[in-house]
């Protein structure tokens, strides 16, 4: 039972908001065409809100988390029309450059504006798990945190696949000249992709913030398994995004059970190494992902 | 007056210049195909229409109105549909999604204009939920036909419709071709098969080094002995 409730259950919630940041990642790839350094920061940005949200309202979490996802696109938006809109025709590598300028500005935003010192949600409560079956131990936050995610993949799930927009978003992701060509409004469908992708960002930053702390480094720690679930997926595939995020946050908390005797198969401290091997070797053996995205 | 009409157009990518002063007409109801050896400026030409092209000079006219420069956005709003020769369909997208796409612009209820596509293309009906990518390349090329047919376009612009496909599917695109020219749109055809497309069209350009060489009546061209040793294998 040790396995379920301490391995496996924390890997599944950790899996859920790699996965909301990596669909995000992927998009943002698929449709702008560069890999976007500063995701990381659009969690941080949608934690901090919800942060400031919780102490001026008292509310819970999830009931600010959607003026915190709009608010995060917003934002997103606004870095959009400023920072990358100039360079809507230049090489990925000079957007990826400015993604990572972008990166450093808005972390020292949240820096100046919220401090440098972790906070919580829930200062000083500790939460009791649900015990079933008399073993099985399961945090209400944990159930809430799948659920809403799973959702939210839902929700994606249908803007993709049947409306107008979703539907041009993949258009786009396929041939951005030829989408041009049948009239699609390029532009609209970008912001398009910054709302979505930001919106999930921000509701991965939140279950990260409420599950742990927050602190300003936690955007940034987050790049590397969000890309890292991208890449397994298959990047510019949202659908891949989705499973990438969970097979990497289920391999990060299950290389420290005890697989074999009684010591950890690979010290807790190593967890965020997982991700970056995962990603090294599909590059290798696999580099269009499981799910046969783009390589260049 | 012509529906679509360029005068003496110039212009190329980057610094060069490909195209040299080039005058195409198509009269309403006309299919018009354009021949002439690679690197002539035929599928060139056809794109600086659709504003993908740096214009030098001249002007091109959409029944009597000036959309010389037009970002191919405004092109499509138009109501001038290209179809170019290569990465012509989104191959993620099912058959249905396609056609969908090329009704994107529209306001109004597209689908019995999806029911007349199928109408048209049979095969397509059936592989509706298919994606694109799976399909045969002559099955693409009718979804990318399809697409630009979802506006009911007022002009329609065809770069090589027929290249790379089998025999078989050449001559059904050909008759394809023929019957959408004959529901009343006209067409604008960039051909290498010039033996055929002559054979279908009203009238034809041969263009040579970005310039209009000759220009006449599908058949006479095709029986021209000059224009036969050129391009028809004598």
């Amino acid at each position: 039972m040790d396995f379920i409730n301490f391995y496996f259950l924390p890997g599944i919630v950790l899996g859920s908001i790699y996965a909301l940041g990596a669909i995000g990642v992927s998009l943002v790839f698929g449709i702008l065409r560069f890999a976007n350094f500063s995701h990381g920061e659009l969690m941080l940005i949608g934690a901090y809100i919800t942060y400031s949200l919780l102490h001026f309202t008292g509310l819970h979490p999830l009931a600010v988390l959607p003026i915190a996802m709009i608010f995060t696109g917003v934002v997103a938006l606004g870095i959009d029309h400023v920072f990358y809109r100039p360079f809507r025709t230049s090489k990925a590598t000079i957007v990826i450059v400015a993604s990572f300028g972008v990166a450093l500005m808005a972390r020292s935003a949240v820096q100046i504006i919220w401090g440098v010192d972790p906070v919580s949600y829930s200062p000083g409560q500790i939460q009791k798990p649900i015990v079933l079956f008399d073993s099985l131990r399961i945090f209400s936050k944990h159930i809430w945190i799948v659920s809403c995610a799973i959702v939210l993949m839902l929700t994606i799930h249908v803007i993709l696949t049947y409306t107008k927009t979703g539907k041009a978003m993949r258009a786009m992701s396929d041939s951005t000249e030829l989408a041009r060509l049948t009239g699609i409004e390029t532009e609209k469908i970008v912001r398009a992709t910054w709302l979505l992708g930001a919106a999930l960002a921000a509701s991965a930053g939140v279950f990260l913030a409420w599950d742990t702390h927050l602190h300003t480094m936690m955007g940034f720690y987050m790049l590397l398994p969000m890309f890292a679930a991208a890449i397994l997926g298959g990047i510019g595939q949202p659908y891949g995004a989705m499973v990438g995020g969970l097979v990497i946050g289920l391999a990060e908390e299950l290389s420290s059970y005890p697989w074999i005797g009684g010591e950890p198969l690979l010290p807790p401290a190593y967890k965020g190494g997982v991700a970056f091997a995962v990603m090294v070797m599909m590059l290798i053996w696999r580099p269009s992902g499981l799910f046969r995205g783009r390589v260049f | 007056m012509p529906v679509l009409e360029l005068n003496n157009v110039s212009g190329g990518y980057g610094e060069v210049d490909i195209l040299h002063g080039v005058s195409l007409q198509i009269a309403r109801g006309e299919l018009v195909v354009v021949i002439g050896p690679n690197g002539a400026g035929k599928s060139t030409a056809m794109k600086a229409v659709f504003g993908l092209l740096r214009l030098s000079g001249g002007t091109i006219n959409l029944d009597g109105e000036d959309i010389t420069g037009m970002e191919p956005a405004q092109v499509v709003r138009k109501g001038v549909c290209y179809v170019p020769q290569t990465n012509n369909v989104f191959p993620t997208l099912s058959v249905e999604e396609n056609l969908e796409m090329g009704a994107y612009i529209r306001e109004d209820d597209f689908r019995p204009r999806l029911q007349e596509i199928y109408q048209i293309f049979p095969p397509l009906r059936e592989k509706r939920k298919q994606k694109v990518g799976f399909l045969s390349g002559g099955q693409r090329q009718m979804v990318a036909m399809g697409k630009a047919l979802m506006l009911e376009p007022r002009i329609l612009l065809l770069d090589e419709p027929t290249a790379g496909l089998s025999p078989i599917y050449r001559n059904q695109i050909f008759d394809i071709v023929k019957e959408i020219n004959d529901s009343g749109i006209p067409i604008l055809m960039v051909e290498q098969n010039a033996k055929q497309s002559l054979a279908v069209a009203d009238r034809g350009y041969v263009l040579v080094d970005g310039q209009n060489r000759t220009d006449g009546k599908g058949l006479d061209l095709l029986n021209d002995p000059e224009i036969a040793e050129m391009f028809l294998g004598g």
